[in-house]
């Protein structure tokens, strides 16, 4: 059994990322968006993770990886509270009916 | 009286009749007796001449006075404004005051119930006011100004009754004959001012007589007296110009007088004497032959025409070139004396002829008149002393000057072998004779032509009767000089009027003119001796042989219209022809009318087809060739650049709606540019 590297983390990273991208990119619903954003940014922080271990940066990853987590959380409350909003307004959370950025 | 004095005089004379002028023109619409306004100021001006020549005559007989003032200063040619009385000056004055005065007078009558009365008073005093500005000058731009106006006057007057054509075709013809004279006087005057830079009459002849000549050639001066004489040749009716004098008599009678008998044809006559110290030998000899010419052609037309305004029009023609005649063979001093003499006696005719119109209710065919002697007393005596004085019979101011002249012809003949200019003197004398007793017969003695006319006719009241008899009065010889058979001791010829001495050079003189031999000359007499004593040689054969002619010619006209002894139908069968010659003036007219008229009319058509079709084709031509050029750009406007711009336009627009379908205003559509942009962008700077 080979030794898991640096690689395999990016591989799965990486992964992680396309899952990400593919749900922001194709799911309907504001909130599967939402959740593709969250699978984007932990794919971010398994980077930052993985390049702290193989890395030499001490402990810089992790604490950025932490931030990470935060920022998630606040940008989640406030994506949620727009996608609230969003409803009121269009009565749907539907991404493909809201298209007035077209005019 | 002073000098200045009188210079204020004659300025008032000169400008009194301009304010009788514009006053009778500007209120003579509204106030109906404004032509008594007008007869004042003419009542005034000759008064004031007549103390003006009194003064002038006795007081500064031989000093020459003028004024002048610059008028136009430029760099270096100044334009002087300014009068010069002398002499001939005064006794011109008088004569052109005297006559305008009595035509005044008359025409209060004569014109009596014409609608535009005060107009015709009102022209009468422009026509005052030119002629003394004429007379009065001391230049050539102000003769030339006052010239021009004599003509406009003269144009009003004979288009008087301008609602007929031929009165207002007569004034046009006469405008346009004096023009053609006016275009040579005009370039006499360049001539003379391109040179002297004046025009002051006085400095040109100083200037010559120093040597000084137009262009350094005796031939300029030549050609400026020619020219000048020109402007004479029109005013004063001499041939070729003299055809509009006759048909100026379809003015008012008066103004026949005043006008074309006794004033302004004058003028030109007056122009030649003040020229004539400037005539070279070759320029008098043209105008001693045109005027000796014009007489003779004048009188053989007289003999035939049966208007009685007619023959006493080639009647003046024919004096006029008398008086031509004269200046051209160097008889000054009697040129003037004849100017003077046949003003009086010609104005007495006209007048004469005007009175018996007037008293034949406007008819003015010899064949309707006859048999008025016993109605018309005064007239006819008048008349007759006129008519013996323009025929020249002794005791009569005619003879004096008339014989002078022919006396003047035969020393001319004498001193430079030109005899034909004496005998066509001598025969125009006899033929004057003869038509003015014609004339003076068919109109006064015989039976009436017209019984019913002439029962009406009356003798004319005072106003018409008193200036005839006034101007018979002057024809007489007393007032001239004491001897009734010579003029030379008189106080006219010794003490006014003296021959001024010619300033051309030596060689240009006639041989008798020239003072080098000083045996010839006279200091007092500046004419050279040789001429006087040659006159005075010839005097008493000239006088005998004019008197005789003039008998003769009287005997004949007796012979043909009173006596009837001789018949004039048989003889003028006999002589068609020539009868036909001078009934239809030389044909002039006609030759006129086919040459210069017609020729006029052929240019003018061919110019005109020429602007038609030339001129205005090409005008055309540029237009269409425009036109088309234009619609060539226009097509490559619409089509090549229009097309350029929509083009681009068109390209935008297609390239914009390609582009708007990128635009879908979805969140995720642009994502995925995004994220593709990303990768294009790391895979084109792809780390090394």
């Amino acid at each position: 059994m080979a030794q898991v590297g640096l690689n395999h983390f990016l591989i799965v990273s990486a992964l992680l990322f396309s899952f990400g991208l593919f749900a922001v990119v194709t799911r309907k619903n504001a909130v599967m968006v939402l959740m593709g954003i969250e699978l984007i940014l932990n794919a971010s922080n398994i980077n930052f993770i993985a390049f702290s271990k193989f890395g030499n940066f001490a402990i810089d990853g992790q604490v950025i990886a932490l931030f990470v987590i935060v920022l998630a959380a606040a940008e989640a409350a406030i994506a949620l509270a727009i996608v609230l909003n969003i409803y009121k307004v269009f009565s749907n959370v539907n991404v493909d009916e809201i298209d007035n950025l077209k005019e | 009286m002073t000098e200045t004095i009188l210079i204020n005089i004659a300025l008032v004379i000169l400008f009194l009749p301009l304010l009788g002028f514009a006053a009778t023109i500007n209120l003579g619409a509204k106030i109906k007796k404004m032509y008594y306004f007008e007869i004042f100021i003419i009542t005034a001006t000759l008064i004031l001449t007549i103390i003006a020549a009194f003064f002038k005559l006795s007081d500064f007989v031989n000093t020459q006075i003028g004024s002048s003032f610059t008028w136009i200063a430029f760099d270096t040619v100044k334009i002087d404004l300014g009068i010069k009385i002398d002499n001939i000056t005064v006794i011109m004055l008088f004569v052109v005051n005297l006559i305008s005065f009595l035509v005044h007078l008359f025409s209060l009558e004569y014109m009596k119930g014409d609608k535009r009365f005060n107009r015709y008073f009102a022209y009468l005093g422009i026509f005052t006011f030119s002629m003394l500005g004429i007379v009065l000058t001391d230049n050539l731009l102000m003769m030339y100004i006052f010239w021009e106006l004599v003509g406009l006057s003269s144009y009003l007057l004979i288009g008087f009754w301008f609602e007929k054509k031929s009165a207002s075709d007569a004034g046009k013809k006469a405008f346009l004959t004096n023009r053609i004279g006016d275009i040579g006087m005009f370039l006499g005057i360049l001539i003379l001012f391109a040179n002297y830079n004046t025009f002051n009459f006085d400095v040109i002849y100083s200037q010559i007589n120093l040597g000084i000549l137009p262009f350094d050639s005796t031939v300029w001066l030549t050609a400026a007296g020619i020219l000048l004489f020109m402007g004479a040749v029109g005013k004063s009716a001499q041939f070729p110009l003299h055809v509009w004098l006759p048909d100026a008599m379809e003015g008012p009678t008066p103004v026949s007088a005043l006008i074309h008998a006794a004033t302004m044809v004058a003028a030109g006559v007056y122009l030649c004497l003040r020229l004539f110290v400037m005539l070279t030998s070759d320029a008098m000899l043209v105008i001693a032959v045109v005027g000796a010419f014009t007489s003779f052609l004048a009188a053989t037309i007289a003999l035939t025409q049966t208007d009685i305004k007619r023959v006493l029009a080639y009647s003046t023609v024919s004096q006029l070139g008398y008086m031509i005649m004269s200046i051209g063979i160097g008889a000054y001093a009697f040129a003037f004396f004849h100017l003077v003499t046949h003003a009086f006696f010609k104005a007495c005719l006209f007048l004469g002829s005007g009175s018996v119109i007037h008293a034949m209710h406007h008819s003015q065919e010899l064949e309707d008149l006859g048999g008025l002697r016993k109605k018309m007393p005064v007239t006819y005596l008048t008349f007759l002393i006129s008519t013996l004085a323009i025929s020249g019979i002794p005791l009569t101011s005619g003879f004096l000057s008339k014989d002078g002249i022919l006396a003047g012809t035969l020393a001319f003949g004498e001193l430079t072998g030109h005899w034909l200019i004496p005998i066509l003197g001598f025969t125009v004398a006899l033929l004057t004779a003869f038509y003015m007793f014609r004339l003076l017969i068919l109109t006064f003695h015989g039976k009436p032509g017209n019984q019913e006319k002439y029962n009406h006719a009356h003798e004319s009241k005072w106003v018409m009767a008193f200036p005839l008899v006034l101007l018979s009065m002057l024809s007489i010889f007393i007032f001239y000089t004491p001897n009734p058979i010579s003029a030379e001791s008189g106080w006219f010829l010794d003490k006014w009027i003296s021959t001024p001495e010619t300033v051309v050079p030596e060689s240009t003189r006639f041989e008798f003119m020239k003072s080098s031999d000083s045996e010839l000359v006279d200091a007092n007499f500046v004419h050279s001796k040789l001429y006087e004593e040659t006159m005075h040689h010839v005097h008493y054969p000239a006088m005998i042989l004019s008197v005789l002619l003039g008998g003769i010619g009287i005997l004949f006209a007796f012979l043909f219209y009173q006596w009837k002894k001789i018949n004039v139908d048989k003889l003028t069968n006999s002589i068609r022809p020539l009868y036909n010659l001078s009934k239809n003036k030389w044909y002039l007219d006609e030759i006129y009318n086919a040459t210069f008229i017609n020729g006029t009319l052929a240019l003018s058509k061919i110019i005109s087809w020429f602007d038609q079709y030339i001129v205005d084709g090409i005008v055309n031509g540029t237009a269409k060739i425009t036109k088309i050029y234009s619609t060539y750009i226009k097509w490559i406007d619409t089509y090549i650049v229009d097309g350029l711009v929509n083009l681009t336009a068109i390209l935008s627009g297609i390239i914009g709606l390609a582009l708007r379908k990128l635009q879908t205003g979805k969140v995720q559509t642009y994502i995925v540019y995004v994220i593709l942009s990303l990768l294009i962008l790391l895979i084109v700077f792809k780390p090394v």
